[in-house]
């Protein structure tokens, strides 16, 4: 056993034991999310399936209007509503649909089996209450702990995420405390109660990159202690590389390509994924112009017949004007299936394989 | 009208000077910028200051592209404010073209602005809502209608529509009407109007999708080509910072720590934050992910109200002795690597200047186990 393990370690170079018999944890089955406003509809999510496992680490990349906060507003229930509605798909938790159950039953998953956190931290926490009353709110409504014993687990969760004199910043107020101090709690907040699923929505855009790292850090030891499936929404590839095992591009509201992260980065399998890989400026590439993908991501109100890339996609031909891509499943060249990897264009083909 | 003083007379010669490509046009010597910390309401008593810029020197030569990087709160912002005279300055000098414009008003200030231009961060309040895209871009020949006589302006304005790649018939329409990447678009045309030689790009693309953001660099690039310009541009991310400067200075806490070529900064850092600095950069390769060394700084930036005695970095250095809470180290190239010929030999302000690679950026990249192949010679403390 300790040999089997050893050898998990090494392939997958993360420490986590891949035990792939197990049912995910969390499993997102063609959702529809779509809002209804003045303007018209505006379809956010349209057919997105993607599962997590414990312990596993999926990045949902995505530019703005891509769907990627929709998605997993939905999953976490806290979408708008109105102007939201999930209009359709399944949301499968430890065996559960979510969408199924009552807002009250919903409630009480929140926070105890999956928490989120948010990008910008000094506008989800209460200015008025001080950040110990705010995470000992957490033990108080959903465990009913006495006032002074969650102060008490409060101190200990703000140990446990490194921030220092945890016993009397307990009594400050967030704006009292630096971002990266802020993200913290934030983080603190979200693990309180031990969730099984963290979805964290670009946890680091607001922060600097030298507090980025030990934010990032922080929650992947976290991760890995807990055993969680986590969730991490971005727009920033070189995040995704650093922390991801699998990605879900997504783009106007579907998912245009799934892979494990380093199969991702060696060969894209959908022309978007690779412009976006191409615009990334590279050393080689100094002195010259940069790769960029042409025209603008498209407005969701009116979003593109066919595969909704096409009119900025080099590649793009009569079909994909007329019928939309389904996530086809990526082999290699000779027909071998590779693990985990799929792409909605009708030329992934010759995008892989050139 | 008044009778121009001396001074202005002496700026409105320079400003129509030609300078060599490669010279020297903007000298900034021991610049500073200090907020005073005030207290109290009827009677103000000033109980200290925010140092944002605290003697602050480099050179912009002609046709370069100068890049400053650093954190949030480290004063890159308020330099480029100060140097556009939208702040005043607390001391030091700004030597345009050998003239002093800091702290400069009127009729020299003004026209200084005709060739100083700056793009702003965020093209979303940035831009006015209520005028059109040919009003704002317009309103530049109001002030210096020498540049374009009125009935040639709408033509000016789709002249410069057409430059930044948008269409001149857009010129009724309104800022909401445009996406991101357009309305940032819109503000380089408005910075273009006066055909400055200078522009100083505030953040420029950091507002902007990454699909986008290559576009814009690609614009910029291609306009300093078209234009001859010098651009002073500001980001915190160090990749499209590289792809786009010559020369990259990286600030910190009011300071600037280190300055050289973008080969000397990337490849040979030899101050502890850029090496921090730049091995915590996220780098969109998997591959390097196992093998990078990463610097994980301590804590955060202290306040620059209080900044800390002796060098300002050694609150978070992993470096740091007893010499760095007494000593300032000063912006130099540092005594043992002077008159080698290496790529450490560039300013660097640090007791303990040693080169390091930290991002493996001379080899493929894929393998960060050379990180620290070629250190250069360490002082003895």
């Amino acid at each position: 056993m300790g040999i089997h393990a050893t050898e998990v370690t090494a392939e997958h170079g993360r420490g986590r034991t891949a035990d792939s018999e197990d049912a995910p944890l969390l499993q997102v089955k063609d959702l529809h999310v779509e809002f209804r406003t003045r303007d018209g509809l505006a379809k956010a999510v349209n057919g997105v399936n993607y599962s997590v496992r414990a312990g596993e680490t999926l990045a949902i990349l995505g530019e703005s209007g891509s769907g990627k906060s929709v998605s997993s507003q939905a999953v976490m229930g806290i979408l708008d509503s109105p102007p939201g509605f999930v209009t359709g798909g399944e949301i499968v938790f430890k065996d559960q649909d979510l969408l199924k159950l009552s807002s009250e039953q919903r409630r009480k998953i929140r926070g105890t089996q999956m928490a989120m956190i948010f990008q910008d931290a000094l506008s989800s926490l209460n200015p008025v209450h001080t950040v110990g009353t705010q995470l000992g709110e957490m033990f108080r409504v959903h465990r009913g702990t006495s006032k002074a014993e969650a102060k008490k687990k409060a101190v200990e969760l703000m140990e446990r995420v490194g921030i220092p004199a945890a016993k009397e910043r307990v009594n400050q107020y967030p704006h009292q405390f630096s971002g990266g101090m802020r993200q913290r709690i934030m983080i603190a907040m979200a693990l309180a109660l031990e969730p099984d699923l963290i979805i964290a929505d670009e946890p680091t855009t607001a922060l600097d990159v030298t507090v980025q790292a030990q934010v990032m850090e922080l929650l992947a030891d976290l991760q890995r202690e807990y055993n969680m499936g986590l969730i991490l929404i971005t727009h920033d590839l070189g995040v995704v590389a650093d922390v991801a095992d699998k990605i879900a591009v997504m783009y106007a509201g579907r998912i245009v390509e799934t892979a494990p992260v380093h199969e991702l980065y060696k060969r894209p399998a959908h022309p978007y994924t690779r412009g976006l890989l191409d615009s990334i400026p590279r050393l080689d590439q100094k002195g010259q112009e940069l790769y960029a993908i042409k025209g603008l991501p498209p407005n969701l109100l009116r979003i593109p017949s066919g595969c909704a890339f096409n009119p900025r996609c080099p590649m793009a031909q009569e079909i994909c004007r007329s019928e939309v891509p389904p996530l086809h499943a990526v082999t290699e060249a000779d027909g071998a299936p590779i693990e985990g990897r799929g792409s909605a264009c009708h030329f992934w083909k010759e995008t892989i394989h050139g | 009208m008044a009778e121009p003083t001396a001074a202005e007379v002496a700026i409105e010669a320079v400003m129509e000077k030609p300078v060599e490509r490669g010279e020297p046009i903007l000298q900034v010597r021991n610049l500073e910028k200090y907020f005073p910390l005030t207290q109290g309401i009827l009677i103000k008593r000033q109980i200290g200051a925010v140092k944002a810029v605290d003697g602050v020197s480099f050179d912009l030569h002609q046709g370069e592209t100068l890049g400053i990087v650093g954190e949030s709160g480290c004063g890159k912002s308020t330099l480029a404010k100060v140097l556009m005279n939208l702040e005043p300055a607390t001391a030091g000098q700004v030597l345009y073209k050998g003239e002093d414009i800091a702290g400069v008003s009127g009729r020299a200030l003004k026209a200084i602005r005709r060739n100083i231009q700056m793009v702003f961060q965020d093209p979303y309040t940035s831009l006015n809502p209520r005028m059109t895209v040919g009003d704002i871009i317009g309103e530049p020949f109001e002030i210096h209608p020498e540049v374009a006589p009125k009935g040639d302006r709408r033509k000016a304005v789709q002249d410069l529509l057409d430059v930044v790649g948008l269409n001149p018939e857009y010129i009724n329409r309104y800022p909401h009407q445009f996406s991101g990447g357009q309305r940032q678009r819109i503000g380089i045309a408005r910075g273009l109007a006066l055909k400055p030689e200078i522009i100083i790009c505030d953040e420029p693309v950091s507002a902007l999708d990454v699909s986008v953001q290559a576009q814009v660099i690609n614009l910029l690039e291609q306009l300093q080509n078209e234009f001859n310009l010098s651009y002073m541009f500001i980001a915190h991310d160090l990749s499209i910072v590289r792809h786009i400067s010559d020369r990259v200075g990286v600030m910190y806490l009011g300071k600037l720590v280190e300055i050289g070529t973008d080969e000397e900064i990337y490849e040979h850092p030899t101050h502890p934050y850029t090496q921090a600095l730049l091995s915590a950069v996220p780098v969109p390769d998997p591959e390097g992910r196992e093998g990078r060394e990463r610097i994980i700084l301590a804590g955060d930036i202290p306040s620059p109200a209080n900044p800390p005695s002796g060098c300002r970095f050694r609150t978070r250095c992993f470096k740091a002795q007893e010499r760095c809470a007494v000593e300032e180290p000063l912006l130099a190239i540092p005594e043992w690597f002077r008159g080698q010929d290496t790529p450490a030999a560039h300013e660097s302000a640090c007791h303990f200047a040693e080169d390091v690679d930290v991002v493996g950026a001379k080899g493929n990249g894929a393998n960060g186990s050379d990180a620290n192949g070629d250190g250069g010679e360490t002082p003895e403390a």
